[in-house]
């Protein structure tokens, strides 16, 4: 039944999935953002994306990163103006374009957008919590984040990090003698899974050998844990994934491996590996029809 | 169109709806005793680093049975701890709490004479304790007003309940395990007792407010100690004081309550506007299961718009614990803002396991929870022809009021309706107070 689907360009349904869950998340989460600010970071994302095109003479490449990068940044950015959403979308998008080391991007623009706005601009900022710790939605998302990883081949990071995350987590539980529900409530929000789903498995912006994606999925989920729960900041997995992406290169070196193709190709051999790679829980479906 | 405007102070309503005894810390006491802590309300002052909590005390029991046991991140000294003055939190409250205005309609047949905008409000104002068993230890003891304080380093939680109990705090059940979490993250205990000597000396019924500063990267309330003795959802209101923007929890979903909606003219009693509010925040907070922190209010101190009562001044401000807005004359510092939020918590041990962590963010609207009535112009419908247009416009506001009304309580529009004056006669101005 999922074969059709797969057939499609992976993108196709990460922007069916991120924007049924803005959509939802606008209409029914009461979200401090206005459709307004929404439509012009598309409108920026875009037009970064035609100009880049334009300059470069580029063909064969589409507006769907833009798409994606818009749909992230309006559900994660937050801003008490107009101009804000627009500006990191342009200026994410433009990132993609021009820093870059070999046939990479470096960082993932929706990341990258983030960062630009809880740094640089006056009055916006990142809200972790405002996703709530609603268990359906939760069960949502990650069905949802399922649809994404299944189709895009390359998306067992999202497993990796989750796994290293979530045994960090539970090792903090034991530590401090706490109740399950805080784990629940740590686990289940919206914005860790979007994170999970949405940012980190950007394949463009992660390892080609996929043993090289469970040790940056792992440094990742050590550094969001420090940053969140050891130096109490916030916004602990997009700041760990900021201040580690540009260590990809250096990785891909390491260890090269196919670039990604958006199209479906040919399966990768599965080796066993990294200590925090995901064990059980990867959903064993064949990835090719 | 605005013709007068008229506050009604709604003071302290959102705060009665349920007897709570919970708190940051947990107040301990003989079983026998009935402790009262109806209104935990607390105010967090945040700049850099640099927080100060001030705790309201509601206890109303015997002085000899109160105790105190709040986490802090480091071991407090004397000049960290105050007490302060219980005005500064009916002022907060006051200042903050959800607003009715009222407008009165004018005659549709006059001429339209443009009012100019009310002039901006200026940004600026006016104006060494017994030793324990050896895993307990005593950091510091001191006594600040009333109060003997006591600060403790435990590696056990179990020392430090059988330290606490064999030092005559009766403390509730499962106090071990709510102090573990606590005694694994190294923090402090800030342990608070009567000094019956100094109470005397002080006189005056209540228990001060107590104050402590402290240096600490945990932007952060402990709240979850507070639940031990709690019975059904608990409310908990945290005024933060900050120089960015609005405060909004970081683990928890925060959202604003509904505002700006226009209601029928009977709301207008302040125990029918009183009841209308409490009704509706205990709608809203079960219909999401008690799992949301809500933003009442978040504006610059040194202003409101409309004014329920006059915003706090600058020593008000300070002694609240945002001592950054006088400078070192005592007036108040260049371009140095206070913004305060509201947030106000209904919550279960369930509905909120972990402790409220909050986070500052570059949000500078501001926001309050205002409702709005209007009176109508009460002319004669034949007067002239906008006159007619005029009744229908204000049948049509007034299905609209009810309607809003209806949403925001649960109650039946019938019901509604059935209060409703068909038109209420305007009172000539001057008759009302702002």
């Amino acid at each position: 039944m999922l074969a059709p689907l797969r057939s499609l360009d992976a993108r196709w349904l990460q922007i069916g999935a991120v924007g049924s869950l803005l959509l939802c998340g606008a209409l029914l989460r009461d979200f401090a953002l206005s459709w307004q600010q929404s439509a012009l970071c598309f409108a920026g994302a875009l037009g970064a994306q035609a100009l880049w095109m334009r300059l470069l003479g580029l063909r064969n490449v589409g507006y769907l990163s833009a798409i994606v990068t818009g749909i992230g940044l309006s559900v994660l950015v937050r801003a008490d103006s107009l101009w804000v959403h627009p500006l990191v979308a342009f200026l994410a998008i433009s990132a993609k374009f021009v820093v870059r080391i070999g046939d990479k991007h470096i960082f993932n623009p929706a990341n990258l957008g983030v960062m630009i706005a809880v740094l640089f601009l006056p009055g916006a900022w990142l809200s972790p919590g405002q996703w709530g710790s609603d268990m359906i939605a939760a069960l949502w998302f990650i069905a949802l984040g399922v649809a994404v990883t299944v189709s895009a081949k390359r998306f067992d990071i999202a497993w990796a990090f989750l796994a290293c995350y979530g045994a960090l987590l539970v090792g903090r539980l034991l530590y401090l003698d706490q109740r399950w529900a805080v784990l629940l409530n740590q686990l289940s929000s919206g914005g860790l899974l979007l994170f999970t789903f949405f940012m980190i498995t950007d394949p463009m912006t992660t390892p080609n050998d996929r043993r090289m994606r469970w040790l940056h999925a792992a440094m990742v989920a050590v550094l969001a844990f420090l940053w969140q729960f050891v130096w109490y900041r916030n916004g602990g997995p997009v700041w760990a994934l900021f201040l580690l992406s540009p260590l990809v290169p250096l990785l891909d070196k390491l260890m090269p491996g196919p670039k990604h193709a958006w199209k479906p190709a040919r399966v990768e051999s599965t080796r066993p590996g990294v200590p925090c790679a995901p064990l059980s829980v990867m959903p064993t479906v064949p990835s090719t029809p | 169109m605005l013709t007068r405007l008229l506050t009604i102070a709604v003071a302290a309503l959102a705060l009665a709806p349920l007897q709570a005894e919970a708190f940051c810390g947990f107040y301990v006491g003989k079983a026998d005793s009935s402790l009262f802590n109806e209104a935990s309300q607390v105010i967090l002052a945040r700049d850099g680093q640099r927080t100060t909590i001030s705790m309201r005390n509601d206890y109303k029991g015997e002085p000899t049975e109160f105790a105190l046991v709040v986490p802090v991140p480091v071991v407090l000294r004397q000049e960290d701890v105050k007490v302060l003055d219980q005005k500064i939190f009916t002022r907060l409250d006051d200042y903050s709490a959800p607003r009715l205005v009222e407008y009165h309609d004018e005659d549709p047949c006059r001429p339209k004479i443009e009012f100019a905008p009310p002039p901006p409000p200026a940004m600026a104002a006016a104006p060494g304790g017994r030793a324990g068993p050896p895993l307990v230890r005593i950091e510091a003891f001191f006594t600040v007003g009333e109060y003997d304080i006591v600060i403790l380093s435990a590696e056990e939680s179990d020392a430090l309940e059988a330290w606490l109990t064999q030092n005559g705090y009766n403390i509730p059940k499962g106090a071990s395990a709510a102090l573990r979490p606590y005694v694994r993250q190294n923090m402090k205990f800030f342990v608070a007792k009567v000094n019956l000597k100094e109470k005397a000396k002080a006189g005056g019924q209540y228990l001060s407010p107590l104050q402590f500063s402290f240096q600490s990267e945990k932007f952060m309330l402990p709240m979850r100690l507070g639940m031990l003795n709690a019975r059904g959802p608990q409310d908990l209101i945290v005024y933060t004081l900050t120089r960015k923007g609005r405060v909004e929890a970081s683990n928890y979903r925060t959202v604003k309550v509904p505002s700006d909606l226009d209601l029928p003219l009977h709301v207008r009693e302040q125990s029918v506007f009183a009841n209308v509010y409490k009704t509706a925040f205990a709608r809203l907070a079960a219909a999401d299961r008690y799992r949301t922190v809500y933003t009442e209010y978040f504006w610059n101190s040194s202003w409101c718009d409309p004014c329920v009562v006059p915003s706090p001044t600058n020593d008000e401000i300070a002694a609240a614990g945002a001592s950054w807005i006088v400078d070192a004359q005592g007036l108040r510092a260049r371009s140095a803002d206070v913004l305060v939020t509201r947030l106000h918590l209904r919550y279960t041990p369930e509905s909120f396991p972990e402790d409220l962590m909050l986070q500052e963010t570059a949000d500078r609207q501001p926001f309050q929870a205002r409702y709005v009535l209007h009176h109508p112009w009460t002319g004669n419908p034949f007067q002239c022809p906008e006159a007619a247009d005029y009744f229908r416009r204000v049948g049509e506001r007034n299905a609209k009021e009810v309607d809003n009304l209806a949403r925001l309580t649960g109650w039946k529009p019938g019901d509604i309706r059935a209060r409703m004056p068909r038109y209420s006669v305007p009172e000539a101005p001057g008759q009302k107070a702002p």
